[in-house]
């Protein structure tokens, strides 16, 4: 266990070393967030209310969704364990005496911890400051909000694992990474509210994982009781079934592939 | 060395044929991973679609946002996907400056008898961005011969001049993006939000925006001319933020100043580059 909270520490440490990206990072988050709340201002203008938001609900989904754009990495970044199948050097990271699922997700629990601090907050205090969002009042939201974080955060590396491992099967995993990091922002309601699409799609695309990365913590946030699983604790439990299916899955291939695995050059 | 035209064996080689080698090296180098070049260029389909879709269903629940319909909207839409999925296609590799620059790749690029940017620019060239191009083109074609737009010939021979402006408009913004790395080496993800923030400006009618918007968009990071004033113009109507209808003219002329500032900005950083000497 000791070795991990190191390797927690080792990624929380390492990326805290990016100060100008990190800036750079919330820089690029807040334009973007300034933008999607603007076309969507516009709208709500036009139409007050859309199934069960209203504009305040709109424009701090869309600052929670830039927040979460660093602890859920859901445009990325790959795992650097990619990068180590693709050349060969996972063949050290597995006679390690540590399994590689625990070991990768340490590290990448590390980075979320910082990217919570150094760009979450600034992010969503920028859109606190230009906007009037809702934030919730009872301790208990804020609570249940933090847990929808940690959850997504665990989500969003359990998908991003998935993609490196699957790297031991084709060795370039640059396509499935670009696939899922345009795709990813669609189906977790990055791109635009999942509530905004025809009530039947939507009912479909909020209780996928990838909902539970953006849409489920905002509507955790926002105290909807229209949120997938009838309240906060529902939502937190269809958010933690999700990170055990995928992380379950990260561990079967893992095992699959390490008795498979032939580094390659030399 | 067979394969390399003679002109770059002896000296400074002929720019064209040159960009075209280096193309076509990078487009059989992603073709040595079919499996990954066929899922990118999927993937940028499927991005170019869901954006559409985005645009479709904001405007599905407004009817009309600043005047403009569902149809029209598609048309900037189009527009802007075009122009920044070509720049992309063209330029987008200049980015990656920054990377060059740190692990001392650019000395490598330096030293050769071809111009620098033009290497850069063909650097990693990636087919899979046609991925977005031809279903933007197809967007905007459609949304063009759907809408009534009252053609003459010389709206027929002004908009390919109108398309061709948004793209080295966007080739402009992308380069002088990139320059800035040769001064702040982390500057990659400002000038993103220049470069991609720009696209997802320009994909709704800017008037959607509010007047300061279009204003900034019109004098400041002229993004305006890459779509707004050119849907205005094929669409045949008056600016409804009250600026003057002889901007959508402006275009061309736009392009070349800022094609002259790029180009300034990236001879200022390279005379001002020094090497990491790693």
């Amino acid at each position: 266990m000791r070795v991990y909270c190191a390797v927690f520490a080792l990624g929380l440490r390492r990326y805290s070393t990016y100060r100008a990206a990190t800036a750079a990072a919330v820089f690029t988050n807040v334009v973007f967030g300034l933008i999607n709340a603007s076309v969507l201002l516009a709208l709500f203008h036009a139409r007050p209310e859309i199934n069960g938001y209203d504009a305040a609900d709109a424009v701090t989904h869309v600052f929670v969704a830039q927040a979460l754009m660093g602890p859920a990495a859901v445009m990325g970044p790959p795992l650097e364990l990619a990068e180590r199948i693709r050349t060969g050097e996972v063949a050290v990271d597995l006679m390690r005496p540590a399994s590689p699922l625990a070991w990768w997700l340490s590290h990448d629990m590390g980075r979320a911890a910082f990217t919570v601090a150094a760009r979450s907050v600034p992010t969503f205090t920028a859109g606190a400051l230009v906007f009037p969002l809702a934030l919730p009042e009872a301790p208990a939201q804020w609570a249940w909000s933090a847990g929808a974080l940690a959850l997504a955060a665990l989500i969003g590396f359990a998908f991003r694992y998935l993609y490196a491992v699957s790297g031991f099967w084709l060795l370039d995993t640059k396509g499935v990474s670009a696939l899922s990091h345009l795709l990813a922002p669609v189906f977790a309601g990055m791109l635009i509210p999942l509530v905004l699409f025809p009530p039947p799609v939507a009912d479909v695309l909020r209780v996928l994982p990838w909902a539970a990365m953006v849409q489920v913590p905002v509507e955790v946030f926002l105290g909807k009781d229209t949120v997938p699983g009838g309240g906060p604790a529902g939502a937190l439990a269809l958010q933690a079934a999700w990170a055990a299916v995928l992380l379950g899955l990260g561990a079967l291939a893992t095992a699959r592939a390490a008795r498979k695995v032939v580094v390659q050059g030399g | 060395m067979a394969s390399l035209p003679s002109a770059l064996r002896h000296g400074r080689a002929p720019r064209v044929p040159v960009y075209l080698l280096l193309v076509w090296t990078w487009c059989r180098a992603s073709a040595q991973y079919p499996g990954s070049l066929a899922l990118l260029g999927l993937a940028q389909a499927f991005s170019a679609a869901a954006e559409l879709t985005a645009v479709l269903v904001v405007f599905g629940h407004a009817g009309e946002l600043a005047g403009f319909t569902a149809r029209e909207a598609m048309l900037v839409y189009g527009l802007a996907a075009l122009a920044f999925g070509t720049a992309d296609l063209l330029m987008g590799s200049v980015e990656r400056i920054g990377d060059h620059i740190r692990a001392g790749s650019l000395d490598t690029l330096l030293v050769r008898p071809v111009s620098p940017l033009l290497q850069l620019a063909a650097d990693r060239f990636s087919p899979h961005r046609l991925g977005k191009v031809v279903p933007a083109a197809a967007i905007a074609g459609y949304a063009l011969a759907t809408l009534d737009v009252p053609w003459t010939p010389g709206r027929a021979a002004y908009t390919p001049v109108l398309l061709a402006s948004g793209v080295a408009i966007c080739c402009a913004i992308w380069t002088i993006g990139a320059c800035l790395q040769f001064f702040i080496t982390d500057a990659r993800e400002v000038a993103n939000s220049v470069t991609y923030g720009g696209q997802a400006l320009t994909e709704y009618p800017l008037a959607v925006y509010g007047r300061e918007i279009v204003r900034a968009a019109t004098f400041t990071v002229p993004l305006a001319f890459v779509t707004w004033q050119p849907a205005l113009y094929l669409l045949d109507r008056p600016d409804p933020t009250g600026l003057p209808d002889a901007l959508r003219f402006a275009p061309p002329a736009v392009a070349a100043v800022l094609c002259a500032l790029a180009a300034l900005a990236w001879r200022t950083g390279l005379r001002r580059y020094r090497s990491t000497g790693s």
